[in-house]
């Protein structure tokens, strides 16, 4: 048998010019009276994909999500699924199931009868119903619950349950709408892993609604970060972390340091950026940023050096005194303040025991960093 | 929280439950009184429940009440949980501030006004007063009750529910008869007891809309009283005090029982 991850890692059919979309948004867009919840959204996902919305609340996530269930109906533009134009079609005639974030159990049912649910409906005869219940209890491993009411289950159980209930008619697609938001962090991070080898077994295409950023890392294939109703950014989870394509992307995913200047000039992909202070930067991955345009060159903490002195190797550092040092255990994170008063964040692996050039409180320090370690933001 | 009971605390509880029972207790004490006149006591007996169920007139307007009750309570259940669900799911039709508010004025309407525009209303349109006209009235007196308690439990009601049913492919209407209705269901049960008992006690609508053949209990030992009280109307009223007892009392046991049960399972289902 293959290994998960030998599949996944030859699983990307977003580099593939020829591959099929699965699910696509065509310039949807969505208003509720005055406010605009989706904004002319084109998005594309591709068949057995796990992919994942991310964004604060009130960005258009969930409507996304409620549309391809059914439940919202786009003002304009047209959802395809498998080719197909979902426009007009209820939610009960649309091959997708979703899993709810309050779970939505009947509660007047047992857990049985709660995945039986959705099979009834089909009409599928009572035999096939019961192997196909047995099979998603063993599933989710909840034998022995078959028979209790959803208030007789520790919320984790809720979650398995309503889990099995979706996937239990074998949908095209199954939405997730913050699978995991009602969990403890422990139980979170548990599940998150089972989620993803259940994505794997079945098979299926996974749309996952989440406004926990290490939650889309650790589960999806891609990632689209959304804000006020549009998508900013589709990519991989590296990708999205490593090359942000705006400060927005860049400020929303984990920490980053944000220097803002001019390019003083540009030869083939290297650049000069000048600060409003005059401290000067070369950076040589420098995407499309022009001569003279107002930039952000972004850069994550783990990528800078802190030192006492400055490297005699460095292209790029910067003079500033420590003005807060966390000790993590793991790791160490360093503010630096420099001259013009920007705080500059840098975390160092602690991986020996003592420190060779110990930093501390209002020491003089040089934060130090590779031409190629972050990136030029044009917008 | 302080546990011990003052004089105070002792002489208030004391003239608070005297003032709610004594009037009922002495009824009841008097139901089993020997003599025939009502305010003197002339030994223990039985004999006026004996001769409740030879009098054809009493027996005769209970039949009438606990029909008119049945009756009324079912349809104003069905009629005041559609409004009830209307109210609740549809938050944005035109007019709904004014349905909702002549829904609800009925609870705050003088049951006087009421009884008489039915009244008006009947004749109006060249009605026969008689059990059909009791009944209408009865419906429209206990139908915005219903609507209220319906309407609470509504509110607190998780649509994502509906949507879940509707997700797996259970139509609008499968929904709501298999996901929907078992959910408040208790609610409703509630809602038509208490539309029953309204219906039972109404003495001053009943008056109004009634007509020759349909007296209803409340109307027959009103009238009777009014020829002077015979402990055949205290023996009437006992047993009606013990079937509202009881009723109460198996529900709140039952509620109670339920309410630890629940308690109990989900403190199970917390440790695992």
């Amino acid at each position: 048998m293959k290994s998960l991850g030998s599949i996944r890692r030859s699983f990307a059919p977003w580099n593939d010019p020829n591959a099929k979309p699965y699910i696509r948004f065509e310039n949807v867009t969505k208003r509720f009276g005055e406010f605009t919840a989706v904004n002319d959204l084109t998005l594309t996902i591709f068949e057995r994909e796990f992919f994942a919305l991310l964004g604060a609340s009130g960005c258009g996530k969930s409507t996304l999500l409620r549309m391809l269930a059914g439940f919202e109906e786009p003002t304009s533009g047209r959802i395809l699924l498998d080719g197909q134009d979902l426009r007009g079609i209820p939610p009960y005639r649309r091959p997708v199931n979703m899993m709810f974030q309050s779970y939505a159990l009947f509660p007047h049912m047992t857990v049985e009868k709660n995945i039986a649910f959705g099979l009834k409906q089909e009409g599928m005869p009572a035999a096939d119903i019961a192997r196909r219940v047995a099979e998603m209890l063993k599933l989710v491993k909840l034998e022995q619950f078959a028979k209790r009411k959803p208030h007789q289950l520790s919320g984790g159980q809720r979650q398995r349950v309503a889990l099995a209930r979706s996937v239990a008619k074998r949908p095209k697609v199954l939405l997730l709408d913050e699978p995991l938001g009602a969990l403890d962090k422990k139980l979170r991070e548990e599940t998150q892993f089972e989620l993803m080898d259940l994505q794997q077994e079945l098979g299926l295409t996974f749309v996952v609604v989440t406004h926990d950023q290490e939650e889309a890392m650790t589960m999806a294939d891609r990632i689209a970060i959304m804000d006020k109703g549009q998508v900013m950014q589709v990519a991989t989870p590296a990708e999205v972390y490593e090359a942000p394509t705006s400060r927005f992307v860049a400020g929303f995913v984990g920490n980053i340091n944000m220097f803002e200047g001019k390019v003083a000039d540009r030869q083939a992909n290297t650049v000069r950026i000048t600060g409003p202070s005059g401290a000067e930067i070369t950076v040589e991955n420098a995407g499309d940023a022009a001569a003279g345009a107002d930039v952000a060159f972004a850069i994550r903490p783990e990528k800078i050096r802190v030192s006492s002195k400055r490297p005699a190797d460095a292209v790029n550092a910067l003079q500033g005194e420590v003005y807060d040092i966390a000790y993590l255990g793991d790791m160490t994170v360093y503010h630096v303040r420099l001259g013009d008063g920007q705080i500059v964040r840098a975390s160092s692996l602690n991986a020996q025991r003592v420190t060779e050039d110990p930093l501390t409180w209002s020491d003089s320090a040089w934060v130090s960093f590779r031409p190629d370690a972050g990136v030029v933001l044009t917008r | 929280m302080n546990q011990t009971w003052s004089r105070f605390n002792v002489t208030s509880v004391f003239l608070g439950l005297a003032f709610l029972y004594l009037p009922i207790v002495l009824l009841v004490i008097y139901s089993f009184n020997e003599s025939k006149l009502v305010t003197v006591w002339g030994g223990f007996s039985t004999k006026w429940y004996g001769s409740l169920f030879q009098n054809q007139g009493l027996m005769d307007a209970a039949w009438v009440t606990i029909r008119v009750g049945l009756l009324s309570a079912t349809v104003a259940t069905v009629l005041g949980t559609m409004a009830a669900l209307a109210l609740t799911r549809y938050t944005r039709f035109r007019g709904r501030m004014l349905f909702s508010g002549m829904v609800f004025a009925p609870l705050v309407m003088p049951d006087v006004i009421t009884g008489l525009s039915l009244l008006l209303l009947f004749v109006a349109v060249g009605f026969d007063r008689g059990f059909v006209t009791v009944t209408l009235a009865h419906i429209t007196l206990t139908m915005c009750f219903v609507a209220v308690v319906v309407q609470s439990r509504l509110l607190t009601f998780d649509r994502s529910l509906e949507e879940a049913a509707m997700d797996l492919g259970a139509t609008p209407v499968k929904t709501f008869f298999q996901v929907t209705l078992p959910v408040i269901l208790p609610a409703i049960v509630s809602g038509w007891m208490l539309a029953f008992t309204l219906s039972l006690d109404d003495l001053v609508i009943a008056s109004f809309a009634s007509g020759p053949g349909a007296t209803t209990l409340p109307m027959k030992i009103y009238s009777q009283v009014r020829l002077g009280v015979t402990p055949e109307i205290n023996a009437a009223c006992t047993i009606l005090i013990g079937i509202v007892a009881a009723g109460v009392i198996v529900a709140s046991v039952f509620n109670k029982r339920r309410e630890v049960q629940r308690l109990r399972d989900e403190q199970a289902a917390q440790r695992g």
